[in-house]
This record gives structure tokens, C-alpha cells and sequence, in this order.
């Protein structure tokens, strides 16, 4: 063996730095944060395993294109404020990006130790550096562009709209945000629950748009209380980014009984109207003993755990899938397992029965196995024959997916949507079919992720710059 | 935040609150809502848009106190804000001239359907009120019907006023009629407006009602407010709240929109007390 190389390789940590986390048995019966952070000492430790590519592979899978060792040199060198510059640059909200983004299918799975089974961890750095900023309380605010009188409308508070908004208002233009909602940060309040994404991180990086000056009103719905055409008589430009928040259902017996919900409502119920405090909170909630959750992905992970915490005795993920189609991520179906969620994979609910008062009673399920691979790639479930069979439920939620909300296309004369109700607009501009009309985020690719809402956000501002700048549509 | 220009018990638990919103009194329409949080610890609660002032920039609501969060908008005096008022939601009443219209009001519908009947008068229909209550005085607003409908009839439960009874009586009303009305349109309670709809269906008038499920987010977004018409699931928020009362599942209605009943009794029940409203021996509501 040439001892040369024993040296070299031996160098190479392959051991990821485990981040602390809540023990399964006390989280969950709480709503406090899951995991809890890198230390500086960890964060140190897990930096120095990076090993500064000079063609860093992690960067490509980077949606955003973040300068990831960079910011990881800035965490060895103990410098942790220029590392948040850096990672700033890129992302505006690195708090929620580092708790939420899929890194083990971007970034992460991209980092040339990946294929050693030892990848940095990315995401838990970027956690690390937004948390210690905001452990400082000094928020550096940017200097803005010289005002250029120009007004721009964002509709919808979600990433792709605060993103759209934090870096127009820095290049000098007039900013105003219109939310639907009391509260603006989209799904990110509304939708992912305390125990993942504490909802101060999110006030804090609404706040922070606040301060750059930008106006939020809630409590507004375009489309109902000021059309898109309305908006345009008084503002330059008007950004969409309204989200994909049309809950499915399934379309079988049952579905409107007392105890089916779907996920939104379920989810609204426990965040944004804070149910999880009730009685204190006026929204009221039901205790279920007994809950099942339809879907495989971030959202039904999300419910089934909540309802665990909710005080639920059973909480099953019902999946017509196996466990490698799960689309949540790695770690979140993982804390869920933990966690004591029961998962019914291969199965398909096709009826729900209710008591004589309405009350959900009994789901009937079929098996499915795996056939051959369909368009998405994945294989595709068959129903197995007379393999019918009932299980006690007293709730269901419904995580089957979403769809745009049709509110504000159905109210423009010009916005054209596709068959799936997604807004048409261009991939590199956020163009779309109407003048001085962009949009971004989930309204225009359906149900995706947090940091693709905020990078089409980033595209749309430039091309909305571009214009204003130049009055060429 | 909306500022609240004025609130006072009209009739014995029912409540007139004019709000301050001008961009949804220059925008809203007969048959439409606003969803309302008392305050910060509020939840939403629709509530149908009963007059507005386009001018002065006001919206005026009747609601009725049934349980936490009328209870909170009732302790509200002019002056005051509530945290969130938010609307014009839900689609208009449809409007044209059919000719005779009966509109059914009970409760808060009495209210509600203020701007619909002034609608359909501007429109060229001859107007019939029907108002249903329990006694002759928890019936409002007589005054502003007087100036616009062609005919009034009552429904007492005491006979106090009018007939004596339940909506039932309603067939008696409209057989003493020359013709039966070309549509009815029922604003209220969910009983009074299923039993309308039933009384309705075999003479077969048309029969609109303006539904009025749980709800949250009044977008489209939870599907809370899900309701079966003709077979197939609408959202009440963004489909209706009106829909023909004959195509309704009433039953599954019913149901869904007592959902809640032993949580809203244990909200009362929680540690903190409710704001006192009697002072020194005199109601401060
Ligand atoms: C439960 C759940 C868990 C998730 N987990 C993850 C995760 O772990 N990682 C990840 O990357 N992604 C996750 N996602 C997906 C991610 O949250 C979304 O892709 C992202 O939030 C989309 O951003 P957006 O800005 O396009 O829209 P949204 O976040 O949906 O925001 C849209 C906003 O527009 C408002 N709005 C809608 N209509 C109107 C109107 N007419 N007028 C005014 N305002 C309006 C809405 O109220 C909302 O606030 C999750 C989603 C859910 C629901
Ligand atoms: C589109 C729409 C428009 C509405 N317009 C009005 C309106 O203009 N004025 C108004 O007073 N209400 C209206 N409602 C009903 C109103 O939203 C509820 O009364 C309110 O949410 C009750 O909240 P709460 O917390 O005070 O009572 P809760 O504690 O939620 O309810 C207490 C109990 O009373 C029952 N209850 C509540 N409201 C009624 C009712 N109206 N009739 C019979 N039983 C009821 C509930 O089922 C529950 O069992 C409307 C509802 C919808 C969906
Ligand atoms: S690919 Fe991995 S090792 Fe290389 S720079 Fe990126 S994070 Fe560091
Ligand atoms: S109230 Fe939420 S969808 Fe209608």
C-alpha cells in the first residue's frame, strides 16, 4: 500500500457533524423547535471537513447558486459575520432555507464527499450562521439604491413575493406587499408547523423587509378587494406570487364528514390560528385519538406529526407508494418515524364511513403493489384485487397536493394559464402573457419548494429592474 | 386594523357594527361578506355585508351573539378597532328582473338582505318580505323595508306579529298570493333556510339561499367551508355562499356546521375570565 495516499485520505473526515435535536419521547408532545442547532464549536468542526473544492460541485446543485465554500471558509476562520454576508449575497432568507430546502437532493447530494456517504452539511451551516446573526440582534441594513419614484405591487407574502420585494426596494424602487391573510409569510406561516420552522423566524424576516421599508398590507385579497388591473393603474409594475393553496381531494364516499380535512385547513388550523394553544386561542380544535394522514410528502409528514403533538394516540401516513417514492425529505420522514408515526405504505383509501352523526368512523383502504415506472419516473401503484380492509379512524387528513388558487387568474382578462391553472410566465424573466404583469413562485410551477419560489422571485425582480429602467417590456 | 364608527344592540343579541373600509365599501356587492377578527387572539368569522356607505367609507354588519367571537365583536364600542376586516368575499347575488321576488328573512338575514332587496327593486321586481322571528320584537329595520317592498309579511313563533309559527307557515303566505313568486331568496339561519328550500321545491320556485358554513380563510385555501351541491363539492367561499336551496345536501350541512359545538362551550370554560362588562352595577355593554 503506498503510504502516501493512506496519509492523504486520512485527512478526509467523512464523519457528518449530528445536529442536536429534541429526544423523539419529549418532542413529541411539544411544539418547540425539533432541532436544535450547531454549535459554534460543531459548526467549526463540520466547516473544516469541507475540503474548498476549486470546482465546487455543491454550488451547481445550489438553486441559487449560493457560494457555498466560501461561506463554509468564513465558519473555519471564525469569522461568522462575513460568512452571513456571503451567504446573503445569494439568499434572503437563509433562517428558513437552512431549516427547510431538500439540501440532500440539491446542494448536498452534489458535494464531491457525497459519494463517500460523508457530504458537508451544508444546510445545517447556513442554519447556523442566519441563527447567530439573529443571536447578535445586529442585522446589517443594506444601503438602498437613491429613490426612483417607481411602484411595484407584490401580491402574496410567501418567498417568491418577499423575495421579489427585498431586492427591488434595495435598487431605489417603491414597494408594497398585498397578503390575503392577517399574517404575511405564506405557506411558511400558514402551512409549516412551529415545531419545524418557528413562525419568529419568519416574523423576523418579514420584519426585515419592513425595515427596508417596504409597506405589507394584510387582510387584502387581489382579485376581491382590488382586481390586477386596478393594481396597474397606480403601480409601475405588479409581481404574482399567490402560491399553490387549492387543496385536492380525492373524489371518493365520505369526504365531507366531520373529521376529513384537508391539510391547509388542518395546518391553518394549528399555526396561523394557533390552535395548538386552544382554549386559549379562540379557533377552536377537536382532540382525535385516532388520526390518519393521505400523502407521502413535506405536508403530510408535517400533519402527521402535529397531530401527534395534538395528542393524537395514533397518527399513520397512508402512502400509495413504498418508502423510497416518500417525496418528503429524507429527514423529515425520519423524525416522523421517530417521532412514532405509523406508516401504511402501498395502501389507498377508497371510501370513508361516518357514524348517524356524521362523524368519521371507519376509512376503507385497498394494497397496492409497484408496477413499471410511469412518467415521473417513479413506479406506478396498481391496485391489488379484493384486498379491501377497514381501519378505526376519527380523522383524516387529506395531503394529496395542491393546486393554484384560481382567484386572481380567473379575475385578470389576459393572464393565461396552463391545463394544470399554473400562470403562464417565462422561465428566466417571470414574464407573463399580460404587460407589467410577472409572477413567480408555486402560482407558475404548482406545489414546489421554498428556495425555487425565491430564485424565480430573484429572476422576476431583475427583469421587473430591467423594465423600469428601460420602459421595454 | 378597522376602525369601528359604531356598535349598539339593535334588538335584544343582535348587533349593528359599522366599520371603517373604504376599499371594500367602494367594491362590495349585495350577497357578499367580509371575514372579521375581533382581535389579535380572534378567530375569523364570516359575516354578511348588511349596508355600506361608498362615500363616507363605511361597511355595516348585523350579526348575532351565539358564542366566542360575536361575544368579543359585542364587547366593541365606536372607537375601538377590530384586527382584521377583510372582503369583499364570496360571489354577488344574482340580479335581473324575474319579476316577483319573496325574500325570506330571519336573524342576521333580516340585515343581509337589505342590499339585495334594494338591488332587486332598482332591477324592476316587485318585492315580498317575509320576516321570520321568534317574537314581533326581534324584528329590525322595518323602517328602511317599508321605503322599498311591495308587501311584508311576519312569522311569529308567539304570533305577537304576522302568523303565528315557524317558517312552515310560508306555503299559507304564498298560496293567499294571485301568483307564486317567480324566485324566493332566503337569508338566515341554516334551519330556516333548509325548511324554505323544502317548502319551495315541490311548487318548484326557484330558491336561493346564501350559505353560511364554518370557514377560515374565505379564499378557496382550506376547504373548511366544503358543501354538497347537486352531488358535487363547492367551496362556499369562492363557489357561492349562494347556491339554488333545492341542489343543497342539507343533512351533510347540518352536520358540518356543528362541528365545533362542545369546543366553543370549552372555550368559555378556560381560566381567564371574560372582560367584565357590568360596572358598578350598570351593563357597559
Ligand atoms: C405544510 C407544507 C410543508 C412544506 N415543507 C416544505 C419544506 O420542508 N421545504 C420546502 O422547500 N418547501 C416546503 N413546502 C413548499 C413551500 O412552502 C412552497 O413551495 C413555497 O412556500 C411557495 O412559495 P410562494 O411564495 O410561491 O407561495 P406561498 O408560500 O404559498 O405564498 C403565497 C401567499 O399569497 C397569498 N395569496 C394568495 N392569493 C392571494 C390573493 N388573491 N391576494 C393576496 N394574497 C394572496 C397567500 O395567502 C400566501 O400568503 C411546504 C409546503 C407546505 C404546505
Ligand atoms: C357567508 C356567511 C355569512 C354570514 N353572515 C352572518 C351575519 O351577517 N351575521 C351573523 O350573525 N352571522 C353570520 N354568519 C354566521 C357567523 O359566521 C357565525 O355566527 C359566527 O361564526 C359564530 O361565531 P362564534 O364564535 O360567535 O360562535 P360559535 O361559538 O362559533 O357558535 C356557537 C354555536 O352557535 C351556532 N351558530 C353560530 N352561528 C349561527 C347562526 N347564524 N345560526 C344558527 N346557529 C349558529 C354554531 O353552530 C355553534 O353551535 C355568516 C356565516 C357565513 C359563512
Ligand atoms: S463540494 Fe463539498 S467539499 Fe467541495 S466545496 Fe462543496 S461542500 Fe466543500
Ligand atoms: S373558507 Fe377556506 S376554503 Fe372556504
Amino acid at each position: 500500500m503506498n503510504p502516501e495516499k493512506t496519509e492523504k485520505t486520512s485527512k478526509i473526515d467523512l464523519n457528518r457533524n449530528d445536529m442536536p435535536r429534541q429526544s423523539p419521547e419529549i418532542r413529541r408532545h411539544n411544539f418547540n423547535e425539533v432541532a436544535l442547532g450547531y454549535t459554534e464549536e460543531i459548526a467549526v468542526k463540520e466547516a473544516k471537513r469541507c475540503l474548498q473544492c476549486k470546482k465546487p460541485k455543491c454550488k451547481t446543485g445550489c438553486p441559487v447558486e449560493i457560494d457555498i465554500p466560501d461561506f463554509i471558509s468564513c465558519i473555519v476562520k471564525g469569522d461568522f459575520s462575513s460568512g452571513i454576508k456571503k451567504l446573503k449575497e445569494k439568499n434572503c432568507l437563509p433562517a428558513v432555507c437552512g431549516r427547510v430546502c431538500p439540501q440532500e437532493a440539491q446542494c448536498e447530494s452534489q458535494c464531491i464527499l457525497a459519494n463517500k456517504k460523508g457530504e458537508v452539511a451544508i444546510g445545517r451551516l447556513e442554519r447556523f450562521l442566519a441563527d447567530w446573526e439573529a443571536k447578535e440582534g445586529k442585522v446589517d441594513i443594506p444601503t438602498k439604491a437613491k429613490p426612483t419614484g417607481k411602484k411595484i405591487a407584490i401580491v402574496g407574502s410567501g418567498p417568491a413575493g418577499v423575495t421579489v420585494a427585498g431586492d427591488l426596494i434595495l435598487l431605489g424602487h417603491e414597494v408594497t406587499i398585498f397578503e390575503a391573510l392577517h399574517k404575511a409569510g405564506g405557506v411558511l406561516v400558514y402551512g409549516i408547523p412551529e415545531f419545524r420552522l418557528p413562525k419568529a423566524i419568519v416574523a423576523r424576516e418579514v420584519d426585515y423587509i419592513r425595515q427596508l421599508g417596504a409597506k405589507v398590507i394584510t387582510d387584502y385579497v387581489v382579485g376581491k378587494t382590488r382586481s390586477i388591473d386596478e393594481l396597474l393603474k397606480e403601480f409601475d409594475a405588479v409581481f404574482v406570487g399567490t402560491g399553490a393553496g387549492l387543496p385536492w381531494f380525492m373524489d371518493i364516499p365520505g369526504e365531507n364528514l366531520n373529521g376529513v380535512y384537508s391539510a391547509n385547513e388542518y395546518l391553518t388550523r394549528m399555526n396561523l390560528m394557533r390552535g395548538y394553544q386552544f382554549p386559549m386561542s379562540s379557533t377552536p380544535v377537536k382532540k382525535h385519538v385516532r388520526v390518519a394522514v393521505v400523502g407521502g410528502g413535506n405536508v403530510a409528514m408535517d400533519s402527521a406529526r402535529t397531530a401527534l403533538r395534538m395528542g393524537a394516540d395514533e397518527s399513520r401516513i397512508i402512502y400509495r407508494r413504498s418508502h423510497a417514492e416518500l417525496p418528503a425529505r429524507l429527514e423529515e420522514s425520519e423524525n416522523a418515524e421517530e417521532e412514532g408515526v405509523i406508516f401504511n405504505m402501498l395502501t389507498l383509501p377508497v371510501r370513508y364511513i361516518g357514524d348517524e352523526n356524521g362523524w368519521l368512523k371507519e376509512i376503507e383502504c385497498l394494497k397496492m403493489e409497484l408496477g413499471e415506472p410511469d412518467a415521473s419516473g417513479r413506479r406506478r401503484p396498481i391496485e391489488i384485487p379484493n384486498s379491501n380492509f377497514r381501519m378505526e379512524m376519527d380523522a383524516v387528513v387529506c395531503a394529496i397536493g395542491n393546486s393554484p388558487n384560481p382567484l386572481v387568474p380567473s379575475t385578470t382578462p389576459g393572464l393565461q394559464t396552463t391545463r394544470r391553472g399554473t400562470l403562464v410566465a417565462d422561465q428566466e424573466t417571470g414574464k407573463t402573457t399580460k404587460e407589467r404583469v410577472w409572477a413567480g413562485g408555486d402560482i407558475v410551477t404548482g406545489a414546489a419548494t421554498v428556495i425555487l419560489a425565491m430564485g424565480a422571485g430573484r429572476k422576476a425582480a431583475r427583469s421587473i429592474h430591467e423594465y423600469l429602467e428601460t420602459g421595454k417590456w | 386594523m378597522n376602525k369601528i364608527i359604531e356598535r349598539k344592540m339593535i334588538v335584544p343579541n343582535m348587533h349593528l357594527l359599522t366599520l371603517e373600509a373604504p376599499d371594500i365599501a367602494s367594491k362590495v356587492k349585495p350577497g357578499q361578506f367580509v371575514i372579521v377578527r375581533a382581535n389579535d387572539e380572534g378567530e375569523r368569522i364570516p359575516l354578511s355585508v348588511a349596508d355600506w356607505d361608498e362615500e363616507k367609507g363605511t361597511v355595516t354588519i348585523i350579526f348575532m351573539e351565539v358564542g366566542a367571537s360575536t361575544g368579543a365583536l359585542a364587547c366593541l364600542a365606536a372607537g375601538d378597532s377590530v384586527a382584521t376586516c377583510v372582503g369583499p368575499l364570496g360571489n354577488e347575488t344574482e340580479i335581473g328582473n324575474f319579476g316577483t321576488v319573496m325574500c325570506v328573512g330571519g336573524c342576521y338575514g333580516i340585515g343581509s338582505l337589505y342590499p339585495v332587496v334594494k338591488a332587486l327593486k332598482k332591477a324592476g321586481n316587485r318585492v315580498i318580505m317575509v320576516f321570520e322571528a321568534r317574537s314581533n320584537y326581534l324584528i329590525y329595520w322595518v323602517d328602511k323595508y317599508i321605503k322599498l317592498a311591495d308587501k311584508i309579511f311576519n312569522v311569529t313563533r308567539d304570533g305577537s306579529l304576522g302568523l303565528k309559527g315557524h317558517i312552515s307557515r310560508l306555503p299559507d303566505i304564498i298560496n293567499g298570493l294571485p301568483n307564486p313568486p317567480d324566485r324566493v331568496i332566503v337569508n338566515g339561519c341554516t334551519f330556516l333556510m333548509a325548511r324554505t328550500s323544502e317548502m319551495t321545491r315541490d311548487p318548484s320556485i326557484p330558491t336561493v339561499v346564501n350559505l353560511n358554513p364554518i370557514m377560515i380563510d374565505g379564499t378557496g385555501m382550506c376547504g373548511v367551508c366544503r358543501v354538497t351541491i347537486n352531488g358535487k363539492m363547492k367551496f362556499a367561499c369562492v363557489d357561492g355562499p349562494e347556491f339554488s336551496g333545492h341542489e343543497v345536501d342539507w343533512k351533510e350541512f347540518l352536520s358540518r356546521r356543528k362541528a365545533y359545538l362542545e369546543e366553543e362551550v370549552l372555550f368559555f370554560r378556560r381560566s381567564e375570565p371574560k372582560q367584565a362588562v357590568h360596572k358598578e352595577g350598570k351593563c357597559q355593554a
